[in-house]
């Protein structure tokens, strides 16, 4: 899903048919994408899904195989990218080694012919709480503070776009979430557009007004991210941002705004309007739900359950207890794996792994796919990022709950 | 259990290797140094006859020895100012860019390398016999010029192979035109591959001798002159100027040392 490039002058990034291609390999497969000026807009992807490559032919540094980039509403793909009012914050941070950290961060002024620099860095420097390592050269620093000074180095200059390739990867949590901050209120003070590259779903989503989720080479969906979680568009976006039980189930006929379906005998309601596939009677579709909207009961309670909700019973495989609540597996007839996060408001001494329950929601909050796709795609991108990054673990229930 | 002088070994090897290996290096430096100062009896310089500061009070005493030693001089910093800026815009190319016969180009800068000097002498004294480019300073130069280049293009390249391509690309990301990226970026960072290249070459200059008599015709270098003079007798003023020249390059890199010590020291 992609929106179509019109030509407005308000848009900060416009790229139209854009693709990348080493030799018989597409890293970016031909995109159309539009960033409106003052964004914080967030490139969302797995490892190797081509983040880099698109952010490297915004700012010039790879030349497209097909297609155009404008800025601010002028095409130039065919300008080189000192002649860019971008300024790009690399993945391996690329200071200057024989320059110290002053001079990295007043280079991008010096060049544009700024004679007193002084002020500014010394600014810069102290937002990045970098003030007395000025002199240091960057094998000098941790590698948080070289990012620190990438950081810095880029934004000095005020450009139109700022490219942050992963910017904040290096950084332990809690500095991430200070700079996390940091850069929002300067992206909202400034009003710089922002295209910031990671593959931390959270950080994607906290931080960005919008999310682009891409997976090999192809945009997969383009939305707020309370909407790409909401309503995910693919297999894909269900299970990368995020978790999502997803329920294979036959379409069994429509009535009023619903759908009705039923997976191993047992009825269940999804929202036509929240179904992106196209249904038949007899058909397939996949019904999906995300754990923290599932609530669980014992089976003796199952009578407790108030009518026309979906329901689906089970038994606990496994419970963790998180703190804040408590993460279930359940095995259904409907899902071998069906994850629920129960909120810890009173817990329930009956719901231990081997217990029978059953599985209720409101019929809303299910949204319908396709069943052609992958039902495990985006899992196991989850799986290598959860290794990656420090709290990959983490970040799934986080924003989960 | 270990014995007492066992321990002590095990301890200080590295540095009693060391010891021995500069000894190694240095002595035949320090007899240099001592015979500057004797006063030979006969015409050699190589028995200890008595103490003296005659050859150091007048090292141009011995005839046309301070002219071949100018000669030297010039033919070094001529043939290292031109094989640095050749063999630096060879490596640079050789690294960066793919063109037909790069392969052909990598092999043939070794050969000078690996070459016998005694072969390359020759074969480039009939070249040169063969064009009738009469012998003297410039066919030394352009021998000297030659074989320096292979190993300005050796100790370059491998500096300008090992420099990250995105360093530059930042650069220009900041607003660097390509020939500020070059200047500010790319010369800085390849400059102690270049700085290497360039004192190897005046070093090899300096004092070769096989390359050079085979192309010097009735020229003189400093290092001929110190062959020729030993068939009949070796001048003091010799070993004058050897131990100057020892002393010269040993300052030279205990300063360099010192600035970059001071600059490391500064930055922490
Ligand atoms: N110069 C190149 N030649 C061939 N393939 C390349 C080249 N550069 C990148 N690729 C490939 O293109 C794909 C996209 O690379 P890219 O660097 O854009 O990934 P990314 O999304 O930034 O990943 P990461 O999150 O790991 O940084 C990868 O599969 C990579 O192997
Ligand atoms: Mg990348």
């Amino acid at each position: 899903m992609t929106t179509e490039p019109t030509a407005a002058p308000g848009d900060a990034v416009r790229l139209s048919a854009l693709s990348k291609t080493y030799g018989s390999f597409t890293a970016v497969h031909p995109l159309d994408l539009t960033v409106p000026a003052g964004s914080f807009f967030a490139l969302l992807g797995a490892s190797g899904c081509g983040k880099t490559t698109t952010l490297r032919m915004i700012a010039g540094l790879e030349d497209p195989t097909t297609g155009s980039v404008a800025l601010g509403g002028k095409d130039v793909t065919a300008l080189p990218p000192y002649k860019r009012p971008v300024n790009t914050v690399f993945q391996n941070y690329a200071l200057f080694p024989h320059l110290d950290v002053y001079e990295n961060v007043a280079f991008g002024l010096r060049r544009r012919g700024i004679k007193s620099v002084k002020q500014q860095v010394g600014d810069m420097l102290d937002l990045v709480q970098l003030g007395g390592m000025a002199r240091r050269k960057p094998h000098q620093l941790s590698g948080g503070q070289q990012q620190r000074v990438a950081v810095a180095r880029a934004l000095i200059n005020k450009p139109e776009v700022l490219l942050l390739d992963e910017p904040l990867g290096a950084l332990d949590l809690k500095l991430r979430r200070q700079m996390q901050l940091e850069l929002k209120r300067i992206q909202t003070e400034v009003g710089i557009t922002f295209i910031h590259v990671t593959h931390d779903q959270e950080e994607a989503m906290t931080m960005a007004d919008t999310v682009a989720v891409m997976n090999a080479g192809r945009v997969e969906q383009l939305g707020a991210p309370a909407d790409l979680y909401e309503n995910p568009g693919s297999t894909f976006v269900a299970n990368f941002l995020g978790t999502s039980n997803l329920i294979e189930a036959e379409v069994t006929g429509t009535s009023g705004g619903d759908i009705q379906l039923v997976a191993a005998g047992q009825r269940l309601t999804l929202p036509a309007a929240r179904c992106g596939a196209e249904v038949t009677t007899g058909g397939r579709v996949l019904a999906g739900v995300r754990p923290e909207k599932i609530a669980l009961v014992h089976r003796d309670d199952e009578d407790a359950i108030a009518e026309g909700r979906n329901r689906v019973p089970g038994r606990i495989v496994d419970s963790s207890f998180i703190g804040v609540s408590t993460q279930y597996v359940i095995d259904s007839p409907v899902c071998p794996e069906l994850e629920v996060f129960v909120p810890n408001v009173e817990r329930d001494g009956r719901l231990v792994p081997g217990a029978p329950v059953v599985l209720h929601w409101n019929p809303a909050h299910t949204f319908g796919l396709d069943a052609a796709q992958d039902i495990d795609a985006g899992l196991d991108a989850d799986a290598v990022e959860a290794a990656l990054s420090p709290d990959g673990a983490g970040t799934a229930a986080e924003a989960a709950v | 259990m270990q014995t007492r002088p066992m321990r002590w070994l095990r301890k200080n090897v590295v540095v009693l290797a060391g010891v021995l290996a500069l000894g190694y290096l240095i002595l035949p430096n320090l007899v240099v140094l001592a015979f500057s100062f004797n006063k030979p009896k006969g015409r050699f310089n190589y028995t200890w006859n008595h103490f003296s500061t005659d050859a150091w009070q007048h090292p141009c005493g011995v005839a046309d020895m301070c002219g071949s030693l100018t000669l030297s001089l010039r033919l070094a910093v001529y043939a290292t100012i031109g094989a640095t800026v050749l063999g630096t815009m060879t490596a640079f190319a050789l690294a960066r860019y793919r063109f037909r016969g790069r392969a052909a180009t990598n092999m043939l800068i070794f050969l000078p390398m690996a070459m016998p000097e005694v072969v390359m002498g020759a074969s480039l004294g009939t070249l040169f016999l063969n064009m009738r480019i009469r012998f003297g300073f410039w066919t030394i130069l352009i021998a000297h010029t030659m074989f320096c280049l292979s190993f300005v293009v050796v100790a370059v390249k491998a500096r300008v192979m090992s420099m990250d391509p995105r360093l530059e690309q930042a650069a220009q990301d900041l607003y660097a035109t390509p020939a500020q990226t070059f200047l500010r970026i790319t010369l800085p960072l390849a400059a102690p591959g270049i700085a290497a290249g360039a004192l190897l070459s005046f070093a090899l200059s300096f004092d070769d001798y096989i390359i050079t008599s085979f192309n010097a015709g009735n020229t003189v270098t400093f290092p001929m002159f110190v062959w020729g003079s030993a068939q009949r007798g070796t001048p003091v003023q010799v070993n004058v100027i050897g131990t100057a020249m020892f002393v010269v390059a040993v300052l030279l890199v205990v300063a360099g040392q010192l600035v970059g010590g001071r600059r490391r020291g500064a930055r922490t």
